[in-house]
């Protein structure tokens, strides 16, 4: 039996946090093969053979593949599925594009967001914005399935695998690149972060969350906002926690004004310990949190800020 | 060009959902259903561009149980011109994968010709992510996930994504299926005058065997469970106490 797992490569770069977390949710599959693409992906390739559990890596160098448009990539996919019983990938935005478009030019279902591994066919799954856990038994012949990072261990380095480069399966022509727009930051990216520090529509404006930001970086953070927060304007959209944004598991979540809708709680109530902030003592964020301080943020955060 | 926009009945989004006790899934017994946030979002789209010219006309199509009519009356009411309810199943628990949801759709994209499908980005019960991907998998057609702003110039559009980097611009050919986030527009309500024409507009009832699809699910559910609760935790009265506290549990 044998797993083909899509790298997250953006740029030529691999995402090793990403990438090696799906390596760890899948090894009890099978053998695992990992399929780097991108304009130039030779030193992802090469990373990407350092993960421990990794068999062979494929190396896919081509202009197509240079933004990972859903249509090129799942057609390299599917002409290579003919050997792999599973085709995983970790469960990103690239991932959520392309999987389901492989998934269903294989005539197969996929599994979103997987949590955990029961058996070969058999996987665990939140539902309702991890209001219920779902353990569901496939029948296709073929598994796609995307993995959260957020329940995963990082495999190790110090592996050797080997590299093999393979050719373009072919340009559909369907889509181009217009532009990225990437914020530039020095802080930890928000999913692999040890800490994250939130801020939500209790901030008050773009201005005052660099409040949170400063919290942030004296705790080497990275920085989470709720959607209020980012649908306000007072945060870009790649940083939103939650159902629709990202899920997250750091070792310290701290939540400053913002109350605890589930929407919110579903993308980081598997934090290992919660602070909430918040000046009502009702706001059901509290009810997750292991330490709660009500408090007007405006004062505590500045406070904590001062004093770590 | 017609616009199709498939909207899926769901539990409301302030619903509490509690586990059924024999763990086969979610009760949804008398519980308050509403059309899932995304599609509304669709739907606003597609009139929008109705209204600027772009489109002709607007279909709004379910596939689900019965009392899916009312979430395409919704539709109706929003603005859509006319409804398809494919009927795929009979118990309200029952729902329908995404494969199964993407190859009817075809069907009816088979007949109906539409230049645009607008989905949302995903269903907030099910969280799949999938079906509108895999519906331009099988027609073969361009994608456009996550949409945050779309516009259609003739035979492309050019869509902006929201992804997990920020935000990111491509080029789509036309015929395309773009799936929408939720910073795309803010829905309107419908009015009262309107949710009465919607009333008399037409809603096609069709089965999925008119479109010779199987709807039997590729996924058993072996079990569904509550998720593990977090051990309640403490209020703190200060800063300082915070701080003692963090330091305690090794967290800074
Ligand atoms: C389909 C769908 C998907 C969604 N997805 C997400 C998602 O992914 N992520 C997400 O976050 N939300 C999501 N939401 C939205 C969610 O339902 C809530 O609306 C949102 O999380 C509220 O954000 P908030 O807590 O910042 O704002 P509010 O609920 O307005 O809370 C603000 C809080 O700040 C506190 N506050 C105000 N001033 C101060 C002060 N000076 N000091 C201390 N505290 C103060 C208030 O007491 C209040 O508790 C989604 C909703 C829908 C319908
Ligand atoms: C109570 C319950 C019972 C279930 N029972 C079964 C079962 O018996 N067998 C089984 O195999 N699985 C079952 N499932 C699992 C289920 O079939 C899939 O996991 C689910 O369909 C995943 O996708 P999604 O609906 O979240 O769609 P997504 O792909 O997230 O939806 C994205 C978009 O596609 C469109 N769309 C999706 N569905 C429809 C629709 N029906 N009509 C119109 N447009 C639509 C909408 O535009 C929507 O915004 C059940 C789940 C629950 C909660």
């Amino acid at each position: 039996m044998a797993v083909l797992l899509l790298a997250e490569v953006t740029d030529g770069e691999l995402a090793m946090d990403a990438t090696a977390k799906a390596v760890t949710a899948c090894a009890s599959l099978g053998d695992v093969t990992v399929l780097c693409t991108g304009a130039t992906c030779a030193d992802a390739a090469a990373q990407a053979a350092t993960i421990s559990g990794v068999g062979k890596v494929l190396c896919a160098e081509d202009a197509i593949y240079g933004k990972r448009l859903a249509e090129p990539v799942a057609d390299l996919i599917v002409s290579l599925s003919g050997d792999y019983e599973h085709i995983v990938a970790p469960a990103t935005t690239d991932a959520k594009n392309i999987m389901p478009r492989v998934a269903a030019l294989l005539d197969v279902m996929v599994m979103s967001d997987v949590t955990a591994v029961v058996d070969g066919s058999t996987f665990e799954r939140p539902i309702y914005a991890g209001n219920a856990m779902q353990t569901v038994k496939s029948s296709d012949a073929k598994k796609v399935i995307t993995f959260r990072g957020s329940t995963f261990d990082a495999a190790e380095t110090g592996g050797n695998a080997s590299v093999e480069n393979i050719g373009a399966a072919g340009d559909p022509g369907l889509s181009s690149w217009v532009e990225d727009k990437v914020a530039a930051s020095d802080r930890p990216e928000l999913t692999s972060a040890g800490v994250v520090v939130s801020g939500g529509r209790g901030v008050g404006s773009e201005d005052d969350f660099k409040i949170i930001e400063a919290l942030a970086d004296k705790l080497n953070a990275a920085v989470g906002a709720s959607r209020a927060a980012v649908d306000s304007g007072y945060a870009p959209n790649d940083w939103q926690v939650g159902q629709t944004g990202k899920v997250v598991a750091p070792n310290l979540y701290v939540a400053v004004g913002i109350s605890g809708a589930i929407q919110h709680l579903a993308g980081m109530k598997d934090s290992k310990v919660i602070v909430a902030i918040n000046k009502d003592e009702e706001a059901p964020i509290f009810q997750v949190a292991d330490f709660g301080l009500v408090a007007d943020l405006f004062d505590a955060v500045p406070e904590l800020t001062s004093k770590l | 060009m017609k616009v199709l926009v498939p909207v899926k009945r769901v539990i409301d989004y302030n619903v509490k959902v509690r586990v059924k006790a024999d763990g086969s899934g979610v009760d949804l017994a008398n519980v308050k259903m509403s059309m899932n946030p995304f599609d509304e979002i669709a739907v606003e789209q597609a009139i929008r561009l109705k209204e600027a010219g772009k489109a002709d006309e607007v279909i709004a199509v379910s596939v689900g149980v019965k009392q899916a009519q009312e979430t395409l009356r919704t539709a109706l009411a929003m603005g859509a011109d006319r409804a398809i309810l494919v009927i795929a199943a009979e118990d309200v628990h029952t729902d329908i994968e995404p494969l199964t949801v993407a190859k009817i759709l075809k069907g009816i994209v088979d007949e109906e010709q539409p230049g645009l499908v607008l989905c949302g980005k995903q269903a907030i019960d099910n969280d799949m992510n999938a079906t509108g991907q895999m519906l331009s998998a099988l027609l073969g057609w361009s994608q456009a996930t996550f949409a945050s702003e779309v516009d259609i110039d003739g035979d492309s559009a050019t869509v902006t994504r929201e992804v997990d980097g920020g935000l990111q611009t491509i080029k789509v050919k036309m015929p395309t299926v773009v799936t929408v986030d939720l910073r795309l527009n803010e829905p309107r309500y419908a009015s009262l005058p309107n949710i009465m024409k919607a009333k008399k507009k037409p809603l096609d009832e069709k089965s999925a065997a008119d479109y010779g699809v199987d709807p039997a699910p590729r996924l058993e559910i072996v079990s569904t469970v509550e998720p593990a609760a977090r051990a309640a935790g403490i209020k703190v009265g200060s800063v300082d106490e915070l701080l003692e506290k963090l330091k305690e549990a090794g967290a800074v």
